[in-house]
């Protein structure tokens, strides 16, 4: 095994345990004080029963929720900056995001009157109309990927440059919409669509998980078989079809694993920024470039840290939730921009 | 192995690039594709290669148009070196290279493939540097391991077997490497048609050309203006109408009886 393998191979081997620890602590910190051994203590009538409920019933399917957005975004990021070969490149760049914010907005203002979207609150989800919103968002980042696909593909041909331009121009104009959406919200709408882009697991359920992993399950395999392919793109569209890659079958694989990523969990927990493109970072300036690793190493990387910051969300200002997409941005800015500054730096002194 | 071309052009922004070329690629010899800049030299080993999909005629690779072939077969019957890499990724030298063999030869193992990998960066004279990454090289010797890479792609497909490698399609292989690495490259050129691959090289230095090409293919505006042995293809006609240079700049060696290109009036003054 060559170095660079070793060392990406072990840097996944430490993310393991990382990982396990951060939902240990997660399930264990709250605003109810909780024991981890009432998973398998407390029973119907005993003393631990309360705890229990806690765990399973509210932060079990929290913190899963947290740990598969967290995974799906990040790889989702890896898979557009190794397509794009731009570091910048992030779902939510290239519409996908702004495709579920615009069909979420909709089914806020104008489908679900009286649609109970309060985040924080656990009695949601279970009528018909609360799974409008994530169903719509989810056909949301469909569509605007289908739509994108479309512009930028002529003679089967699909041009990344203009996927990432499209990307933009549509992202900017569903943003505009729902602008108006805004405009023409309710003040309950309105709270909740202000909540929505902020983000939050709150209302996480196992019901809720269960709609989430067929298109995770889809979104894997195709990761799965993606890694090489992503190796040989860095070399270039050219030499990666010279090489034997059916590059246009790669392009359409990826836009679709970032809709099955991006549009069921940015409709489930809300626009939650910075782990696509900030995590993917993370993982390369240990591994290298090679998606063998970036891939699985973004995944777990990217689950560990949404739930250290859902977790830290949940505590910094208890017994308030606050919204998990502030504490990422919060905490992403300055490593974002940290990271600029140093590849910067090593390109000034390479 | 056979790699052919029937009737192929190629337009771009409404101007022909490629007219109506017809060729048959050998294998087990050298082809130098010799040509002003402009002539449509990269263009025909686009087409050649399968890169683009040609606007008019066929390419054969084996008597097969190569769009009816699987990614796989084509990948270990052809091999390209482009001009230049967009590569800004940190793979060491060796995985750049053993990439380079990932769908030709999807059944190698790991280790096989790395080994191959080790043994091509040592011909290309980067034995040196198989754990470096290649930003951290210069431009020659980034040139060199994509030519590594390009050689795996062919090496790793017929490994094991007696079969002879595929066509290695190099596109200007020598324009960032010093003399000896120069004689390096065309080197190697030269085993690999040796060993019954074929070789298809695009070159601007028409003495190296001479050198180390069993044909020649000039390229003038687009079309293909002669063919044939050095000796009979690189005369003082050819080099004053294609080239634009003075009468008598070409001359015969002595002791081969090649011919060379000497700019002697330049050098005069």
């Amino acid at each position: 095994m060559t170095l660079a393998k070793r060392r990406g191979a072990l840097f996944l081997c430490a993310l393991l345990p990382l990982l396990l620890l951060v939902t240990a602590v997660s399930l264990n910190v709250g605003a109810t004080g909780v024991h981890l051994m009432a998973l398998w203590q407390g029973d119907a009538h005993g003393s631990l029963y309360a705890e229990r409920v806690v765990l399973t019933q509210i932060r079990g399917p929290r913190v899963i929720m947290a740990g598969l957005t967290g995974a799906a975004l990040a790889v989702a990021g890896a898979v557009m900056q190794g397509l794009f070969r731009n570091p910048l490149a992030d779902p939510g760049l290239i519409g996908v995001s702004s495709g579920a914010a615009l069909a979420t907005a909709c089914m806020i203002v104008l489908g679900g009157a009286g649609l109970d979207m309060a985040v924080g609150s656990m009695h949601v989800f279970i009528t018909g109309t609360a799974w409008s919103v994530p169903v719509a968002g989810t056909m949301g980042s469909f569509a605007a990927a289908w739509l994108l696909y479309q512009f930028s593909t002529r003679g089967g041909v699909t041009s990344v440059s203009v996927i990432l331009l499209a990307g933009v121009a549509l992202s900017a104009f569903a943003g505009a919409l729902t602008g108006i959406l805004i405009f023409c919200a309710n003040d309950t709408a309105l709270r909740d669509l202000t909540f929505w882009t902020m983000g939050s697991f709150a209302g996480a359920t196992w019901l809720r998980i269960g709609m989430l992993c067929p298109f995770l399950l889809v979104a894997g395999w195709i990761t799965a078989g993606l890694t090489m392919p992503l190796n040989a793109l860095l070399l270039g569209e050219s030499d990666a079809r010279l090489m034997g890659y059916p590059v246009e079958r790669i392009k359409r694989l990826a836009m679709l694993l970032v809709a099955c990523s991006v549009g069921p969990t940015v409709s489930f927990a809300g626009a939650i920024g910075f782990i696509g493109v900030v995590v993917p970072h993370l993982v390369r300036l240990v591994t290298g470039p090679d998606h063998r690793f970036v891939l699985p190493g973004s995944a777990l990387l990217g689950a560990a840290l949404l739930i250290a910051a859902d977790t830290l969300a949940r505590v910094i200002a208890m017994p308030a939730d606050v919204p998990v997409g502030i504490v990422t941005a919060v905490l992403g800015t300055p490593v974002f921009v940290w990271l600029l500054t140093r590849a910067h730096e090593r390109e000034v002194l390479a | 192995m056979s790699l052919s071309l029937h009737n192929v052009g190629w337009c771009a922004g409404g101007k022909t690039i490629v007219h109506d070329a017809s060729y048959a690629f050998e294998a087990g010899k050298v082809t130098a594709i010799i040509g002003p800049n402009g002539a449509g030299k990269s263009t025909l080993l686009r087409l050649a290669s399968g890169l683009l999909p040609v606007g008019g005629g066929v390419v054969h690779l084996n008597n097969v148009p190569i769009s009816d072939l699987s990614p796989m077969y084509l990948a270990g019957g052809r091999a390209m070196l482009t001009q230049d890499s967009p590569l800004r990724a940190r793979f060491t030298l060796r995985d750049l290279v053993a990439m380079g063999g990932q769908v030709s030869a999807p059944l190698l193992g790991a280790s096989a493939r790395l080994e191959l990998a080790e043994q091509l960066l040592k011909r290309v004279g980067l034995g040196a540097f198989i754990e470096r990454d290649i930003m951290g090289l210069s431009g020659g010797e980034r040139q060199r391991a994509h030519l590594a890479r390009v050689m795996m792609q062919l090496e790793a497909a017929v490994h094991g077997t007696d079969k002879s490698p595929g066509f290695l399609l190099l596109d200007e292989p020598i324009s960032a490497q010093d003399l000896s690495r120069q004689y390096l490259v065309l080197d190697l050129a030269r085993a690999h048609a040796r060993r019954g691959g074929g070789v298809v090289l695009i070159i601007h230095d028409l003495n190296w050309a001479v050198a180390c090409a069993d044909q020649i293919v000039v390229l003038h505006d687009g079309r293909i203006y002669a063919q044939g042995p050095p000796e009979q293809v690189l005369t003082n006609a050819l080099a004053s109408h294609v080239f634009g240079l003075e009468e008598g700049q070409v001359h015969k060696h002595v002791a081969t009886g090649k011919p060379y290109i000497l700019p002697h009036n330049m050098i005069c003054q």
